[in-house]
């Protein structure tokens, strides 16, 4: 597939004139002491948000690559920005509509007194101009407005048809620069699009990027699909399909277009996931009415089993270190959530609140874990610490469920059912703080989101 | 057993059915699986012995399903009274295989609900194969809550959509 074929490359070696571009392109300079870097400081900018001016990008000359102008190719890739950076929470993006376009060679040398009339305390500026061979170079540039300094300064060159790459790129470094977080804009989702009645919904896997843009859908809904996850190099998803009215777990190649079964023993296989190197698959087999957990490498072989008590047994969640695995068990009675080292040793519940806990999700970071908490009539998002403590509600709402997290640990994806003869699926976010959640724009209605790595 | 008696067993237990309902009898059936004869050859009468239809005329209009409780999948006594029902059906009609599909309710989550109606499809099959039905002629699938069939988000319809529905797929 193309664009998990993308090459991003800082300009390094291919434009000499810009050297000194590149140069700090690749090694990003420290944030000054007043830039905030921790979780609890984070939370308080999100009631106040910083303003950010992100006029479209300027371009040198106007021309046409591979049928896409550059001079709407800047006004597009300005909207990704702006877009990405409303969706975070933590700044309020002004433009590219409604702010004045800028030009050239204001690029790198803009006009803060501009700016600042506007109350943006910071400014994002770049070009979009055409490369050698076909391709376009993108610079992205962040500005203090007040100090006059620049903040971030980098540059891609890449082929056309990925340009919103170069956007999500750039507003990972606006964001990485001023939160101290780790970037999660350029990053991808795999998620099951849904249609048609209640009774009779038409479910097909389908990705996009983390902001809901390049769709694509992939399968075209004749077998019912759930629970998609994709592969940490986004080659593979592996998901559930009903394909000849059975549950099985298949692999699916999306460059290659085709799948595989990951094992097949006649009974039902449900509940895929990834290990963090994308070697192994766990798994949950339903053998006489008993589920259990397995765990199978990602070619194939013969499964290990890392269950063995009477009940359901499901789901799991790798630790990022990929030496524990987070699960669901209904043992005690009803479902809870469990740790166990991956050879099925030393399980242990973890989750002792009221109501029943489920789809428990590893942070990437390793500090949490998320879960949908069923009680008092609702579905609710929460996280909590790898031994239980600290559990905190993230959501309210009426069915919440199986939370995804960001590649940053900072944001999580879920989806959100409503009530009723014509209750719909649509998949949502929110951030560590709770507070700021918003809905993904998908083309049709959406479950099972899967959020998958920032892309290298 | 005569076809007489099995006549009135099925009055009385669709009686039952009924009672057990209350006020609204859900029509809506799940779709049919491949393989399915929903038609053409007709038999004496249109009804195709051995057909999902001729299941259904026998075990009257809720007899191809038994319901559950929250959380649960025990067969309880109407749930025993359904399947001895299907059982002499089955038995009629050896050389016909079921698919058992197990259901829950919306209020669950993905993962679990398709573990819980495959415990729901088994724990039906044990039934039926403790009353001598070949286990080797019923298949469990779990639609888990992907497939319900009340489609209201009330207490009504989730106590019908926690289910598990024999289906006839063919000989």
């Amino acid at each position: 597939m193309q664009a998990l074929l993308v090459r991003i490359s800082l300009f390094a070696s291919a434009l000499g004139a810009i050297s000194a571009f590149s140069a700090l392109a690749q090694t990003p300079p420290a944030p000054p002491a007043d830039t905030p870097r921790t979780a609890e400081v984070v939370a308080e900018v999100s009631n106040e948000r910083t303003v950010i001016a992100v006029p479209s990008f300027a371009t040198s000359s106007v021309q046409s690559v591979a049928g896409l102008r550059t001079d709407s190719l800047g006004r597009q890739i300005a909207e990704v920005i702006s877009a990405n950076l409303e969706r975070s929470g933590l700044y309020q993006p002004i433009g590219p509509g409604g702010v004045r376009a800028i030009t050239r060679a204001e690029v790198q040398a803009p006009r803060f007194a501009d700016w600042q009339a506007r109350n943006a305390e910071n400014v994002v500026h770049g070009f979009v101009d055409a490369g050698s061979n076909g391709s376009l170079v993108v610079g992205c540039y962040l500005y203090d407005t007040a100090l006059g300094s620049e903040l971030v300064r980098k540059g891609f060159e890449i082929q056309p048809a990925d340009w919103r790459r170069a956007a999500h790129k750039c507003a990972d470094a606006i964001y990485s620069r001023l939160s101290g977080e780790a970037p999660f804009f350029d990053s991808r989702i795999a998620y099951i699009a849904e249609s048609g009645p209640k009774g009779n919904r038409i479910k097909r896997l389908a990705i996009m990027d983390s902001d809901g843009g390049n769709h694509r859908f992939i399968t075209n809904g004749q077998a019912l699909a759930i629970s998609p996850r994709f592969s940490p190099d986004y080659k593979k998803i592996v998901y559930v399909s009903y394909l000849n009215n059975r549950v099985r777990v298949f692999i699916y190649d999306v460059a290659a277009g085709t799948q595989k079964l990951v094992t097949e023993s006649g009974n039902a296989t449900f509940a895929p996931r990834w290990s963090p190197d994308g070697k192994q698959i766990l798994y949950s087999m339903a053998v006489g009415g008993n589920t259990d957990i397995y765990r199978i490498s990602a070619d194939g072989g013969t499964p290990v089993r890392l269950t063995t008590a009477p009940g359901i047994d499901v789901g799991g969640s790798f630790s990022p270190d990929g030496r524990k695995i987070v699960f669901e068990s209904d043992r005690s009675g009803s479902q809870q959530i469990y740790t166990m080292n991956i050879d099925g040793s030393d399980q242990r519940r973890i989750s002792f609140g009221g109501g029943r806990y489920a789809t428990p999700e590893w942070s990437p970071r390793g500090d949490l874990i998320a879960f949908t908490r069923m009680g008092g009539g609702e579905f609710r998002i929460g996280v909590m610490t790898p031994t239980g403590g600290g559990v905190r509600m993230l959501t309210n709402s009426w069915q919440d469920e199986a939370p995804t997290w960001s590649p940053n640990g900072r944001v999580l994806q879920f989806f959100r059912t409503t009530p009723g003869r014509e209750g719909k699926s649509s998949i949502w976010q929110v951030d560590l703080t709770g507070v700021n959640l918003r809905r993904l724009p998908t083309p049709q209605d959406g479950s099972d989101p899967s959020w998958g790595p920032v892309l290298p | 057993m005569t076809i007489r008696k099995s006549t009135a067993m099925i009055a009385a237990i669709t009686m039952l059915a009924v009672g057990a309902c209350a006020k609204k009898t859900p029509n809506v059936l799940p779709p049919a699986p491949d393989g399915v004869d929903g038609g053409g050859d007709s038999g004496y009468g249109g009804v195709v012995p051995g057909s999902q239809e001729d299941f259904l005329a026998s075990v009257g209009a809720m007899g191809d399903r038994i319901f559950f409780g929250f959380d649960q999948y025990n067969i309880d006594a109407e749930d025993m009274t359904t399947l001895r029902t299907q059982a002499q059906w089955l038995q009629r009609n050896p050389a016909v295989r079921v698919t058992l599909e197990g259901h829950a309710d919306e209020r669950g989550t993905r993962d679990y609900n398709i573990a819980l109606g495959e415990r729901r499809a088994n724990a039906a099959k044990n039934y039926l194969a403790s009353l001598g039905i070949d286990p080797s002629r019923i298949n469990v699938i779990s639609y888990g809550k992907e497939r319900p069939a009340e489609l209201g988000s009330t207490e009504e319809a989730y106590s019908r959509n926690r289910r598990a529905v024999t289906v006839v797929i063919g000989r």
